[in-house]
C-alpha cells in the first residue's frame, strides 16, 4: 500500500462530494427525515380503540364495568346498543374495533362472589390492534372483577409482574434504537454502492486502470470520506431519534458513538463490495436492495430472532446490523457496557474486514 | 534497447461470440509513430486495450518493451501513457487537480510534480485554464489535457486511441504538432485513427479490418505496392479484395469522414 496514492484518492473523493452540493445536502437530510418519518410511522402503541357495548344486565355492576373501559386510554366508548345483532353490524361496517356483551345476571353473580362471564369481541383483521385490545380488555375486566370480589371470602392469588428497562412497554423505546440502526445501514450501504460503479459508467476507471494504482488503495481511499459522512449521519440520526422521541440513553454515549463508528465502516464495506462486483448503477441499486431488504426482517428489527429457525438465525448473523441492534438497544435501553457487548463488536468488526477484503480481491484492474 | 518496442503474435480477443481481434501480429519499431487505421468496430481499441493491460487477450502473444502483457502488465503501466477513446479524466476536477491527481498516482511528488505540471501545461498549450473544471473545456482542450495527464510520468510509449475524434481541424493540426515533438524526444507513439491524412503522417501504418491486418508498411511502401494514387486507394483495394461488395459500404464511412474533415469543422 502506497500512502501518497491512498491519500490522493481520499482527496479526489472529497472533491467529488464537495462539488456535488445536491447529494451532499441529501446525505445530511436523509437521516433527519428518515428518523422523523419512520419514528412516527412505526409506533405500534394502540390507543382509543372504538368500542360499543350491549348491556343485557343493566345493573350497577355492569355500568361500572363499562365505565372502567370508557375511562381507560385504550378504548374510546362509542355507543350503547340494544341487542347483540347491532354489535355485529357495527363490527362488519368497521365502525368499531371492539364490542362488549354483558349478559343478564352479571351483577348478581358478582355480588355472590362468583366470577361472572362477559364477552369481549375484537376485530382481528389487524393483529397488532387486536392483541392490544385483548390484553388491555382482559386486564380491565379482571381487575374490576377481582376488586369487587375480593371483599368476599373468595381468595384470589395475584401474580405480581414487573417489567424492566421499559416499564410502560412503550414501543417507541424499543423501536427508535432499532430504527436508528436500520436508517444508518440503508444510508451507508447506498453511500458506497455507487462509489466504484460511477467510475465504471463514466469511463474514468479506464484511465485509472492503466496506472500503477492498486485496488486496496482505491477501495480504502474511497471509503475514508464516506466514513466521515456516515459518522455525521449517525450523530444526526441518534440525536433526533433520542431527543425528539424522548428516548433517554441510559448507557455511555461515547461508547455508543465509538461503536457506531465501527458499524458505519462495516456497513460501508457492504456497499463497497456491491460496487466492486457490479457493472452499472442499476445493478448496484438492485443488489443493494436485495441486501438491505432481508436485514429488516432477519436482524431482529421487527421480529425477535429467538423464535427464528436456525438457518434463518444464522443468515441474520451475517449482517452487521444484527449486532448493531444489540449494541443500540443494549446501550440506549439497558445502559450496559462493553462487558456485555464485546461479542457484537467483534462480529461487526470481523464482517467489515471480511467484506472489504472480498471487495479488494473482487475488484479486478481490468475491463474484462 | 529493443528494435521493436511493441510486439504481438497472433493476438486474439473475443467477447462471447463476437471476435473483436482475430490474430493480429504487429511489430512497432522503437521511436516511431505507428498508426492503426480502420473503420468502426475493426478492433483497434480492443487491440490497444490488450497492450495497456485493460483487457486480457483470449490467446496469442504480446509484449511491450520486452514485458509480457499477461504477467507483467503492472510494470508495463509505469512505461506507458494511455489516452482512451472517450475523455476519461474527472470532469468535476479542475485542469490542475486532474494533473496533480495523476502525478501523485504515478509517484511524481513535491517540487518535481509542480515543475512537471508546469512543463506539461505549457507544452499542451492549456495555460490560463488551470483552474477551470475539466468538464467545461472544449474538445481540443480536453484532448490536450488528457495528453498531458498521459505524459505526466514521462512514459517511453504513448498509446493514443482516436485522440482527434470530435476535434476541429485546427485543433487536430495543433495536436499532431505535439505528437511530432514527442516523437522527436524519442517517445514511441501508437495511435489509432479514422483519418487518411493522419495515417499519411505516421511512420508506419497497419490497416485493420474485422479484427485482421489487411496491409502493413510505411505509407510510401503501401502506395508503391500497386497502381495506387493515395492511401485511400490502397485500402479500398484491400477491402474489396478481402470481403467484396458487402463491406464496401462500411468503407464508405471512412471516405465520408475524410471528406467532411477536408470540408470544414464541427
Ligand atoms: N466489452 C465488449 N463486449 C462485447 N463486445 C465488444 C466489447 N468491446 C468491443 N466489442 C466489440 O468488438 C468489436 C471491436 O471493437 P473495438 O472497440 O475494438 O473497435 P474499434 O476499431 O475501436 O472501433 P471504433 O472506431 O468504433 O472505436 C466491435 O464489434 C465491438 O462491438
Ligand atoms: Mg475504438
Amino acid at each position: 500500500m502506497n500512502f501518497s496514492r491512498f491519500g490522493i484518492i481520499i482527496w479526489k473523493e472529497f472533491k467529488h462530494i464537495y462539488r456535488d452540493p445536491v447529494s451532499l445536502r441529501l446525505v445530511i437530510l436523509m437521516p433527519l427525515i428518515f428518523t422523523l418519518l419512520f419514528g412516527y410511522a412505526i409506533t405500534t402503541d394502540v390507543e382509543h380503540i372504538e368500542l360499543a357495548v350491549y348491556d343485557g344486565d343493566k345493573s350497577y355492576e355492569s355500568r361500572e364495568l363499562i365505565r372502567k373501559f370508557a375511562a381507560s386510554n385504550y378504548f374510546s366508548f362509542e355507543q350503547m346498543v340494544d341487542d347483540s345483532d347491532q354489535l355485529e353490524a357495527l363490527l362488519d361496517a368497521g365502525e368499531i374495533k371492539a364490542a362488549i356483551m354483558i349478559p343478564d345476571g352479571y351483577g348478581k353473580k358478582l355480588k355472590r362472589g362468583e366470577v361472572p362471564e362477559s364477552l369481549l369481541i375484537i376485530d382481528g383483521t389487524d393483529p397488532t390492534i387486536a392483541r392490544t385490545a385483548l390484553q388491555s380488555g382482559n386486564l380491565i375486566a379482571n381487575v374490576y372483577n377481582m376488586k369487587t370480589i375480593s371483599g368476599s371470602a373468595f381468595q384470589v392469588s395475584e401474580m405480581k409482574t414487573r417489567v424492566w428497562y421499559n416499564p410502560n412497554l412503550e414501543s417507541t423505546k424499543f423501536i427508535i434504537p432499532g430504527l436508528i440502526g436500520l436508517i444508518m445501514q440503508n444510508i451507508t450501504v447506498m453511500l458506497t454502492a455507487f462509489a466504484l460503479v460511477r467510475e465504471k459508467e463514466k469511463g474514468t476507471i479506464e484511465q485509472l486502470i492503466v496506472t500503477p494504482l492498486r485496488p486496496v488503495e482505491l477501495i480504502l481511499g474511497k471509503l475514508v470520506p464516506y466514513i466521515l459522512i456516515g459518522s455525521i449521519d449517525f450523530l444526526i440520526a441518534l440525536f433526533f431519534g433520542t431527543w425528539y422521541f424522548k428516548v433517554p440513553i441510559h448507557g455511555n454515549i461515547f461508547l455508543l458513538l465509538g461503536l457506531g463508528f465501527i458499524f458505519v465502516i462495516s456497513a460501508l464495506a457492504i456497499g463497497m463490495l456491491i460496487s466492486a462486483v457490479t457493472k452499472n448503477q442499476l445493478q448496484s441499486m438492485q443488489l443493494a436492495f436485495i441486501t438491505i431488504l432481508p436485514t429488516v426482517l432477519l436482524s431482529g428489527f421487527m421480529f425477535p430472532r429467538d423464535g427464528m429457525p436456525l438457518v434463518i438465525y444464522w443468515i441474520g448473523n451475517l449482517f452487521p446490523m444484527t449486532y448493531f441492534l444489540e449494541i443500540l438497544r443494549g446501550i440506549i435501553l439497558k445502559g450496559v457496557g462493553m462487558e456485555y457487548l464485546w461479542k457484537d463488536v467483534l462480529g461487526i468488526a470481523l464482517i467489515g474486514v471480511l467484506l472489504l477484503s472480498i471487495a479488494i480481491k473482487k475488484f479486478h484492474k481490468s475491463l474484462d | 534497447m529493443n528494435a521493436y518496442l511493441i510486439e504481438t503474435a497472433d493476438l486474439r480477443k473475443s467477447f462471447g461470440k463476437v471476435i473483436a481481434v482475430d490474430g493480429i501480429s504487429l511489430k512497432i519499431p522503437t521511436g516511431s509513430i505507428y498508426g492503426i487505421l480502420g473503420p468502426n468496430g475493426a478492433g483497434k481499441s480492443t487491440t490497444i486495450r490488450m497492450l495497456c493491460g485493460l483487457l486480457t487477450p483470449s490467446s496469442g502473444k504480446a509484449s511491450v518493451d520486452g514485458l509480457d502483457v499477461y504477467t507483467q502488465s503492472e510494470k508495463i503501466k509505469q512505461r506507458l501513457g494511455y489516452m482512451s477513446q472517450s475523455f476519461s479524466l474527472y470532469e468535476d476536477l479542475t485542469v490542475l487537480e486532474n494533473l496533480r491527481f495523476y502525478a501523485t498516482i504515478y509517484g511524481v511528488r513535491g517540487k518535481e510534480r509542480e515543475e512537471r505540471i508546469r512543463q506539461l501545461i505549457a507544452m499542451a498549450g492549456i495555460t490560463g485554464r488551470e483552474r477551470q473544471l475539466a468538464g467545461t473545456l472544449s474538445g481540443g482542450w480536453k484532448q490536450r489535457l488528457a495528453l498531458g495527464c498521459a505524459l505526466i510520468h514521462k512514459p517511453q510509449i504513448l498509446v493514443l486511441d482516436e485522440p482527434t475524434a470530435g476535434v476541429d481541424p485546427v485543433a487536430r493540426r495543433v495536436f499532431w504538432e505535439l505528437i511530432y515533438k514527442l516523437a522527436n524526444q524519442g517517445i514511441t507513439i501508437l495511435i489509432t485513427t479514422h483519418y487518411m491524412d493522419e495515417a499519411q503522417s505516421c511512420d508506419r501504418i497497419a490497416f485493420v479490418f474485422t479484427g485482421k491486418i489487411l496491409a502493413e508498411g510505411t505509407p510510401a511502401e503501401l502506395i508503391a505496392s500497386g497502381e495506387f494514387k493515395n492511401l485511400e486507394d490502397v485500402f479500398i483495394h484491400y477491402v474489396e479484395e478481402t470481403t467484396g461488395q458487402k463491406v464496401k459500404s462500411s468503407f464508405e464511412e471512412i471516405k465520408f469522414l475524410h471528406k467532411q474533415d477536408g470540408g470544414g469543422s464541427q
